[in-house]
């Protein structure tokens, strides 16, 4: 099912949650609603589950309008961060709970619970409590009971923070296999920008009730519109050099070092700006270079080594290959990829 | 060390036992009293158990006074009382816990406040009112007053609101109405505070004394405890009678206990309820 959202609005009181967000999003795609906490995206959530009210705006499910339609009638699931499994039912009866509500014939519901449970692998365990479940196990029973009812549309509010580190992999790679066999359109939340990355077909990123950017992950990554995006985006983050331009050169605002780079060019002299650099697009270089730094240490990395440098009084990490003497000075050329010039007040890019 | 704990524990054994004969003695006086004839419970010194369990108080008792039809009383005052209470203390908790309502806080803190004033307050307008419905000596009498409990709502409501919100919006997402979400899900949840709600009850409602006493003149509606108050004067000062009669009271009771017990101690000591 696809989803388009027209400028949707919801305010607490004085506090707007979600600013006029425009967006849509295509049927069987498993999209993130990604940004750091308080950004609204969990009031989008809810708000297309229909447990939260817009406040002004349209949201419509196809060319249905959903706006003021009632959750029960929308045909979404939704996953909750803390699952919100019933503690006194069994897996069985949890999953089978959705179904019950909708009258369907005992032995048919029971038939697609386990059904569903087989998919989300959890078919061991259906006549268990959820307090006799793992965290993982639980979120599997989760994922089952907003499935069983074959949902338009599957939503998850920060499906994976409270896992532990190994099985919040493991169950990322299942809520993107379960959701490539099942093809339900899904939207997930999540502050983790390596989780967005990984797993989503496409990335919806907030920053204060407002979108800020809309497209797969890698041209979020690789073509940012503001400095939020690039900022956000990307372990370990972008390197910002602060300063100015002038004569077609970055100088840093204490005049400590010099960057020479044709993105200068683009941005406009008199602004204070941010020239930004990915970790992965330094490299050294002999003859032609942008500008010199200064190796303090370096982290093996196995393949490369993640190193500490001073560009001036900035200090910025780049991937440099192994056995780089430190305590030395180099010439650091940038590649294509990577590099990108910012409003250091508005975020607006230039370059 | 061991020696030294061994000490504590001795005291604490003893302290506790002391207690214990305290609370047991009076229950087995009244048991075995129940079986003695007229010489052996006024002996002195006195017996501890009678020569031979004979049964002729007991069925003096029930012969003499209509202990049967006090007994029938007594049932059906409290199932219907601790059934309705239940049933309004449920549906009251819910609202003050899920529904959104204007005046919903205001209400309730003035229904908490009620519960400063003494019982023995409210037993005039009460007894007014009963007169004027026209239901003096009859069981309604008995069970209407007690229909409902603010202290049984509060302590349900607190049960209720501490449900995290969660479930209340993933039963929405999947179509739930209030009505099924109660009784499907917080009713269920809530199963060991409700049990231990209606074992308190049932035992308040089964040795409600005063009321019934101003209610009821005639045994037609006359439950146990006020009917053993009955058999007392009318009956006299025959102390194995007495026992006896005492004894096919409280008995109900202290098999329910004996059943319930690990409801009404869990319900007391982590709800803070009291009997």
């Amino acid at each position: 099912m696809k989803i388009t959202i027209e400028g949707l609005t919801k305010k607490f009181g004085e506090v707007v949650a979600v600013r006029d967000f425009d967006a849509v999003i295509e049927k069987g795609q498993l999209v993130c609603l990604l940004g750091p906490s308080g950004c609204g995206k969990s009031t989008m959530l809810y708000m297309l589950a229909g447990t939260e009210a817009a406040t002004s705006g349209k949201i419509y499910f196809d060319d249905e309008d959903v706006t003021y339609m009632a959750p029960e009638d929308r045909g979404v699931g939704l996953v909750f961060q803390n699952y919100a499994l019933y503690p006194h039912m069994t897996v069985l009866q949890n999953i089978c709970f959705p179904l019950e509500i909708q009258k369907v014939p005992k032995a048919e519901r029971i038939k697609r619970a386990k059904e569903i449970a087989k998919l989300v692998q959890i078919d061991e365990y259906l006549h268990r409590k959820p307090s006799q479940l793992s965290g993982g196990q639980q979120q599997r029973v989760a994922i089952a009971r907003a499935l069983v009812k074959k949902p338009r549309l599957l939503l998850l509010d920060e499906p994976l923070s409270n896992l532990d580190a190994r099985l919040r992999l493991v169950m990322r790679e299942e809520i993107r296999r379960i959701q490539q066999e099942t093809k339900v359109t899904t939207i997930f939340v999540t502050h983790d920008q390596e989780e967005a990355m990984s797993i989503s077909d496409s990335i919806l990123l907030m920053k204060d009730g407002e979108e800020q950017q809309s497209d797969a992950p890698q041209v979020l990554y690789d073509n940012p519109i503001n400095a939020f995006t690039a900022n956000f985006l990307g372990v370990p983050a972008i390197n910002n050099i602060y300063g100015y331009v002038k004569d077609g050169k970055f100088h840093t605002h204490d005049n400590s070092a010099i960057i020479e780079h044709e993105a200068c060019k683009k941005a406009p002299e008199g602004r204070k700006l941010a020239f930004a650099i990915r970790p992965e697009s330094v490299e050294l270089s002999d003859v032609k270079a942008n500008f010199k730094a200064y190796l303090v240490h370096t982290y093996a990395m196995g393949k490369e080594e993640l190193s500490y440098m001073n560009v001036g009084t900035t200090e910025i990490r780049g991937y440099l290959p192994n056995g780089t003497e430190v305590d030395k000075e180099y010439n650091i050329r940038l590649k294509d990829k990577g590099v990108f010039i910012f409003d250091e007040e508005t975020g607006e890019r230039y370059a | 060390m061991k020696a030294k704990n061994f000490v504590k524990y001795a005291l604490l054994y003893l302290i506790l036992g002391i207690g214990a004969v305290f609370m047991i003695f009076p229950f087995f006086w009244m048991i075995t009293g129940g079986f003695k004839t007229s010489q052996e419970i006024s002996a002195f010194p006195p017996l501890l158990f009678p020569s031979h369990f004979n049964l002729k108080n007991f069925e003096f008792a029930l012969e003499t006074a209509p202990f049967a039809k006090y007994f029938a009383n007594s049932v059906i005052v409290t199932i219907s009382s601790v059934t309705l209470s239940t049933l309004t203390t449920i549906l009251a908790a819910f609202a003050f816990s899920r529904l959104d309502f204007k005046g919903r806080d205001t209400i309730f803190a003035l229904l908490l406040a009620l519960m400063m004033v003494p019982f023995e307050m409210i037993v005039i307008t009460n007894y007014r009112t009963i007169i004027n419905m026209g239901l003096l000596n009859t069981r309604l009498a008995l069970i209407i007053p007690f229909t409902s409990s603010i202290f049984y709502t509060y302590i349900l409501r607190n049960f209720f609101v501490s449900i995290p919100d969660s479930l209340y919006k993933s039963a929405k997402i999947d179509g739930c109405s209030n009505w099924q979400y109660l009784w499907k899900v917080m009713v269920p949840m809530a199963r060991p505070s409700l049990v231990t709600i209606i074992l308190l009850n049932g035992i308040a409602a089964w040795n409600s004394f005063f009321w019934p006493m101003l209610v009821t003149n005639t045994s037609a509606a006359r439950t146990l405890p006020f009917g053993l108050y009955a058999f007392m004067t009318e009956g006299g000062a025959r102390n194995e009678y007495m026992m006896a009669a005492a004894t096919i009271v409280v008995l109900p009771m202290m098999i329910l206990f004996l059943f319930a017990r690990k409801y009404i101690v869990t319900g007391v000591s982590k709800g803070g309820l009291k009997g």
